[in-house]
């Protein structure tokens, strides 16, 4: 059990590429961390960088308050799961959930003793004598978590641990990690680009791009209150509305539709001011008829998303897009008229959130925590 | 007999295939004549495969009668059976321990350039070099060199001045010396197209380098180690000039030099030892190939994800 720390943490690649760029983050113990971002944002080279296969450009790594900026992967007392799991074709699953241990020289039966108990923990005791290429992908994911449990690392680095499960396997797995990393209680950090990956395994997650944490906080904190446009229009598995507009007389005026100033700020706004709106689709409720403080469009796309559909609304402001319910019919061409909640209505000056989050989501971010906000 | 056979083979293959049987009164006729043709066509294929093989096969089947024929020529004819070649082989002083020899300087080059070629390829594999490829293809150009009739008077005055005349060590070094860069080449490739994760996995987990050899890199190429092994063992085991440039005495001789002594007294080749010799000096190469290919398979997977 440890925590993690990192202070000003860069790593400029040979060719000029800055793929970590002062990186300042601490990691509690026990906690289920998430480093989340787009392909290219330097997410895998911190998780690399942590496990010690990247030497850090400048700055410091401490694991369980041990520096080990220098030390080489193996005297990290880190497990790694790779995307692809690593696995060791031409060993058993017993042999491959072994080979920590055969590192550490632990003698052979102990060593197979302890494969066995670590497989049973996760229901692999019928393929342990099975070589990796026969087990579905799942189980191999299983066989890659049971090695990395077996040599009891003070910290769990996953990198992509979802993305090569089919799409069931996926909720499943997800499960099932949340469960596991819950019951273990090791530190664990991982790497997703899939952000519904992160907000529902995560204590907390760091959203990067370009080799910088744009916002860090928990799930809900994240989703709730995107720090800035960057982090709102990639969390959500819906896009965030982000609409251009001006204060008009205590008002937001978005392409000629007056929409209500957010809860909290009315104070604080320069008449005439340039901000975005953004209200995400799942908070934009379609009206019956004309209301007030509404987006008009034309329906131009109705996708079916089997609870509920998502809606694009052409209009004056660009495209909005609405979640409404599975009841209701709507024809491509119609009116329809959104009607954001205000509760949910986001401002953003220059690209940050203007908008405070309530107090009680604490710094730790525990589990539970922040979430019923 | 050719027709029938085809003929018969497509009244039987025809119905059975589940498609929409040919309507015989249309087309019948015309079916009948094109039938024909193709089978003419078979025949045709099939002479002209036979006159290649048999081409080919002459010497084989010359390798096989002539050692037991009392009278052997440079002809393939059915032998007047007896073993008595042989007995005169096992009296030569030569010739058993020239293939002796010959197993010596194969296994020692093989074993040479199977430890070194793996650890350099590794090594190129995994190490960013400038000019590393410029260096494989210079080494791969050179290395038909140094084994070869060009290098023959050099090659001599080095191996003169190492003391390494008349040594079987010196061939091995030298013939090792002429392998390794195409050995390398080849090696390196297996190793390209192993994933680098199942190494950084084993470094997770604390393995030394030479622990991730061992572990994990050896057993993933090992295909292509079983190549590189047969390989080099097939070529020095044909190789004549080196170990003719390089041994003195008769006894250090391997298969290949000894062969050459072969001669009667009146200077002519003396065939029936001869043909006697090459066919214990092939067998071997052919069983190591066999058990080779039956244990690993000679697959070359590099560049393919499995």
């Amino acid at each position: 059990m440890a925590d993690i720390s990192m202070a000003a943490l860069t790593k400029v690649y040979p060719g000029g590429v800055r793929a970590l760029d002062g990186i300042d983050l601490t990691i509690a113990d026990g906690e289920f961390f998430a480093l989340l971002g787009p392909s290219g944002c330097g997410k895998t080279t911190l998780l690399r960088t942590l496990a010690g296969l990247e030497t850090a450009s400048s700055g410091s790594v401490g694991i369980g308050g041990r520096d080990v900026t220098a030390l080489p992967p193996g005297r990290r007392d880190v497990a790694m799961v790779f995307q692809d799991y690593a696995l060791f074709p031409h060993m058993s699953v017993s042999d491959n959930i072994a080979y920590p241990l055969r590192i550490q020289k632990v003698p052979g039966a102990t060593r197979r003793e302890k494969a066995a108990q670590t497989a049973a923990e996760l229901g692999l005791t019928d393929y342990l004598d099975r070589r990796p290429g026969q087990l579905s992908g799942g189980q191999q994911q299983r066989v890659a978590l049971a090695r990395a449990m077996a040599c009891h690392p003070q910290v769990f680095l996953f990198d992509e641990p979802l993305s090569n499960l089919d799409a069931r396997m996926r909720l499943e797995a997800r499960t099932f990690l949340k469960r596991l990393q819950r019951e273990l209680g090791v530190t664990t950090v991982f790497v997703t680009h899939d952000q519904a990956e992160a907000l529902a395994l995560a204590d907390r997650i760091a959203v990067m791009e370009s080799g910088r944490i744009r916002q860090l906080g928990t799930p809900a904190e994240v989703f709730r209150y995107p720090a800035n446009t960057f982090v709102a229009s990639f969390i959500g598995s819906t896009p965030m509305n982000l609409l251009d507009g001006q204060v008009a007389g205590g008002r937001i005026d978005v392409a000629g539709a007056l929409l209500p100033v957010p809860e909290g700020l009315e104070e604080g706004l320069a008449e005439g001011e340039k901000l975005v709106y953004g209200i995400r689709p799942e908070y934009l409720g379609l009206a019956e008829g004309p209301a007030e403080g509404a987006l008009r469009g034309a329906v131009r796309v109705v996708e079916n998303l089997g609870s509920a559909q998502l809606v694009t609304l052409e209009g004056e402001s660009g495209f909005v897009q609405a979640v409404v319910d599975e009841d209701r019919r709507l024809t491509p061409g119609e009116i329809g008229h959104a009607v954001p909640r205000r509760d949910r209505a986001l401002l953003y000056r220059d690209g940050e959130l203007l908008n405070r989050a309530p107090a009680e989501s604490g710094p730790a971010g525990r589990p539970g925590e922040g979430e019923a906000a | 007999m050719s027709t029938e056979a085809t003929t018969d083979l497509e009244k039987h293959s025809s119905p059975g295939r589940g498609g929409p049987p040919p309507d015989p009164s249309a087309t019948g006729h015309l079916a009948g004549l094109a039938g024909a043709r193709q089978a003419v066509r078979r025949i045709g294929f099939y002479v002209f495969c036979c006159l290649l093989l048999a081409f080919f096969a002459l010497p084989l089947l010359w390798l096989a009668c002539a050692p037991f024929d009392r009278t052997p020529t440079i002809t393939a004819s059915l032998p007047d059976f007896t073993l008595q070649n042989f007995d005169t082989l096992f009296d030569n002083p030569y010739a058993m321990r020239s293939l002796g020899n010959s197993l010596l300087l194969a296994a020692g080059t093989g074993v040479l350039v199977v430890v070194f070629a793996a650890l350099a390829a590794y090594a190129l594999s995994r190490v960013r070099l400038p000019g590393r490829d410029a260096l494989l293809y210079t080494l791969l150009l050179l290395s038909s060199i140094v084994t070869g009739t060009a290098a023959m008077v050099p090659l001599f005055n080095l191996a003169f001045e190492l003391h390494l005349i008349d040594s079987q060590l010196g061939v091995i070094l030298v013939l090792t010396g002429g392998l390794l860069p195409s050995a390398i080449f080849i090696l390196k490739d297996f190793m390209d197209g192993t994933p680098r994760s199942y190494e950084e996995s084993a470094q997770v987990f604390g393995a030394s380098p030479l622990q991730i050899v061992r572990h994990v890199v050896v057993p993933l190429v090992r295909p292509g180690l079983a190549t590189i092994a047969v390989w080099s063992v097939a070529q020095v085991w044909g190789n004549f000039l080196i170990p003719f440039l390089l041994l003195r005495s008769p006894e250090k001789s391997p298969a290949a030099v000894v062969m050459y002594t072969f001669y009667t007294e009146g200077g002519q080749p003396d065939l029936a030892l001869i043909s006697t010799f090459s066919l214990l000096y092939s067998l071997p190469v052919v069983l190591m190939f066999l058990l080779v290919s039956s244990r690993y398979g000679f697959r070359f997977h590099g560049g393919i994800k499995r």
